[in-house]
């Protein structure tokens, strides 16, 4: 989808966002969410006997380290933030199911996210049920309550200036390689602008949990995300 | 490169002069000219910046006098054995080939108002911009009874190369159940954590290969970097072999004896086998001979890495006074790139970005245990401040662990590919 796309997208989705919030802040509802899950059957089961299939199955998540089920071949991309600590939890989840690439961005799950609270909600209500624990029963952490993560409109459509870009690139390839090497640290070359701008925001807002990453983003201005993700967006061979 | 509007009209601007004046382009006389003294982590990088951003307008001369360098960092995982010799040494062929001037040479003085650098070799290079980045050396006299001619009897290993091969040979030649005394060096000095990380490489060789060997560390600080982590990993992986005396316990009262092998720490002395002496440190000897040092380093200017004795002369990595940053290969890497824009900027008119500095040290203290701690930086008026950190923590699980190692191995790649392309 492209940025100018996305954009309208969110100025149309933006109208009823306020509504939607206030009944997100509510508990989903588990039945409403098992309709919402056809969304996610084709490839995940979930319940009684489910088994791996496309993607992982879906028993016992809450409370799990993600990317930790033997006998799934997971994403390298969702390896990595498993080991570096990430936990499904309601929390987790609503950032995950609203722009999956936020959390993992080599996921092969091809879905581009659910932008209604209301949805995600009832959706991780439903899939509560089939975990021995979850963390947020109700007299446990507050952590029902749907929230919206989602990049600011605008911040989506700054369009970065590589030459700053380029100049600020020095930062990174003292440990991501420019020739897109992918061992030990993740290559960031010729990513789609668009997620590059999502992972980095979600390394900033600390949904992502990699300390040296959430340091550099931590300090990066809307414009500078821009710049980078614009930069090596289009690193070519010659460039490297 | 892709092709743009500027590019273009930068492209027929520069065809249109060299109709106009093929033979002054053809010599490269006119180009403003930077001299970088020192090829490790600084020097190589800044000399590699400003080289491929400037495309050919600045002539870059890079003087360096080893043909293959050995990084300092990771030279404690070859001690240990996680990696060999090989692995750490580079050449400058890229370089090279990228239009920089690689002279193998040392240098030995620094005319300031003449603006010219004289070579051991006899020759002179005049510059408009000089860039030292010439690492550390010892200060004469720190450790009582160790000088540099007693490197060989007692090696500090805290310039890679022959010496870690050297200390290295030294473990392998241990008798059993011998005895490593180390000499840790007081603040500041090139990389924090790595005297420790090197305790830690010398227990691993020791727990594969003589495991009731004895490590001594003498240390004139109350504390070090990572302290908490390395204890924890002594504790974990090496019980009861590694006995740190810090400050409190005379740590700081040592002097050595090279011809008999021994080492007296606050009074009592001990026979040992195998003596690794870091000195405390300053500026390496061109910064001083270049008079822009104050006490043992380089006053900096925090917003662009130059000299504060001179506007023309920019200092980088170890032997820059600047501020928080610690004395690490990524730090000199990370003011390079400040200083090659500022540097292209003042010789070309190109754009300046504002400065942003950044530091992570991985550090390995057993086989798949690594460890990291960082920051970043910005400019103030007085200093380069830290803004944001973070560290390790003690008790992380061990997929964590071999996961920070294993981005410390992606990090090697990276940033010596960002330094010798």
């Amino acid at each position: 989808m492209s940025v100018g796309c996305r954009s309208l997208f969110f100025a149309l989705a933006a109208g009823c966002l306020a509504c939607a919030t206030s009944a997100a802040a509510e508990e989903g509802d588990p039945e409403a969410g098992k309709e919402v899950f056809d969304y996610c059957s084709g490839c995940h089961e979930v319940g009684k006997g489910a088994e791996h299939g496309i993607g992982p199955h879906l028993n016992g998540l809450f409370g799990r380290q993600a990317a930790t089920q033997v006998g799934f071949p997971y994403s390298e991309s969702f390896k990595r933030a498993g080991t570096g600590g990430l936990e499904w939890h309601a929390e987790t989840l609503d950032v995950f199911l609203e722009n999956p690439t936020a959390i993992a961005s080599g996921t092969r799950m091809s879905f581009d996210g659910l932008p209604d609270p209301q949805e995600r909600l009832d959706l991780i209500a439903y899939l509560r049920r089939f975990s021995d624990n979850p963390r947020d029963i109700p007299e446990a952490d507050p952590t029902i309550q749907g929230s919206d993560h989602d990049l600011d409109p605008e911040i989506l459509a700054l369009v970065g200036d590589p030459e700053y870009g380029e100049y600020l690139s020095g930062e990174c390839v003292a440990c991501h390689q420019a020739g897109g090497s992918n061992d030990g640290i993740p290559s960031i070359v010729l990513w789609p602008e668009e997620d590059f701008v999502v992972a980095m925001h979600a390394y900033k807002n600390k949904q992502r949990n990699h300390p040296v990453m959430q340091m550099v983003a931590g300090r990066l201005g809307d414009e500078e995300i821009a710049a980078l993700a614009a930069y090596f967006g289009q690193l070519t061979e010659q460039k490297r | 490169m892709t092709l743009n509007r500027r590019t273009f009209l930068g492209t027929t601007a520069a065809a249109a002069t060299t109709l106009a004046a093929p033979n002054v382009l053809a010599q490269g006389a006119g180009k403003p000219r930077v001299v970088v003294i020192g090829g490790g982590a600084g020097g190589a990088t800044a000399a590699r910046y400003i080289a491929k951003d400037s495309d050919g307008a600045i002539d870059v001369t890079l003087v360096e006098p080893t043909r293959t360098y050995f990084t300092c960092f990771f030279s404690n995982l070859y001690i240990g054995g996680f990696k060999e010799i090989s692995d750490i040494g580079h050449t400058y062929g890229k370089l090279a080939a990228a239009g920089i001037n690689v002279l193998h040479d040392w240098a030995v003085d620094v005319d300031r108002d003449a603006k010219t650098v004289t070579l051991a070799g006899g020759s002179t290079l005049p510059y408009d911009k000089l860039i030292l980045s010439p690492g550390i050396d010892f200060v004469d006299g720190a450790v009582e009874g160790w000088s540099i001619e007693a490197q060989n009897a007692m090696p500090h290993a805290y310039k890679a190369g022959s010496q870690s091969e050297l200390l290295r040979a030294q473990l392998e030649a241990m008798p059993e159940g011998g005895t490593f005394a180390m000499v840790a060096p007081p603040n500041p000095y090139r990389c924090p954590p790595g005297p420790y990380e090197r305790v830690s490489m010398v227990a691993h060789f020791m727990k594969e290969n003589n495991p009731t060997a004895k490590i001594i560390v003498a240390d004139p600080k109350p504390k070090f970097s990572k302290m908490s982590l390395f204890q924890e990993g002594w504790n974990k992986h090496y019980p009861g072999m590694v006995d740190w005396i810090g400050e409190e316990f005379g740590g700081g009262n040592v002097s050595v004896d090279p011809a008999n092998m021994t080492v007296t720490i606050d009074g009592e002395e001990t026979q040992v086998d195998v003596c690794n002496v870091i000195p405390a440190q300053k500026a390496g000897r061109i910064a001083e001979m270049a008079g822009v040092t104050d006490g043992n380093w380089a006053p900096v200017n925090p917003a662009d890495m130059s000299a504060r004795a001179d506007a023309d002369v920019y200092v980088l990595g170890d032997s820059a006074e600047q501020g928080d940053m610690p004395k690490s290969g990524f730090a000199a890497n990370s003011q390079a790139k400040v200083c090659a824009n500022a540097v292209r900027g003042a010789l070309t008119g190109s754009k300046v970005f504002p400065a942003k500095y950044s530091n992570t040290c991985w550090s390995l203290i057993a086989t798949d245990d690594g460890v990291k701690v960082g920051a970043t930086y910005e400019p103030t008026e007085e200093k380069i401040a830290s803004v944001d950190s973070f560290i390790s923590e003690t008790g992380e699980d061990s997929a964590l662990r071999k996961a920070t190692y294993e981005e410390s191995e992606g990090w090697y790649t990276g940033i010596t590919t960002d330094m010798f392309g």
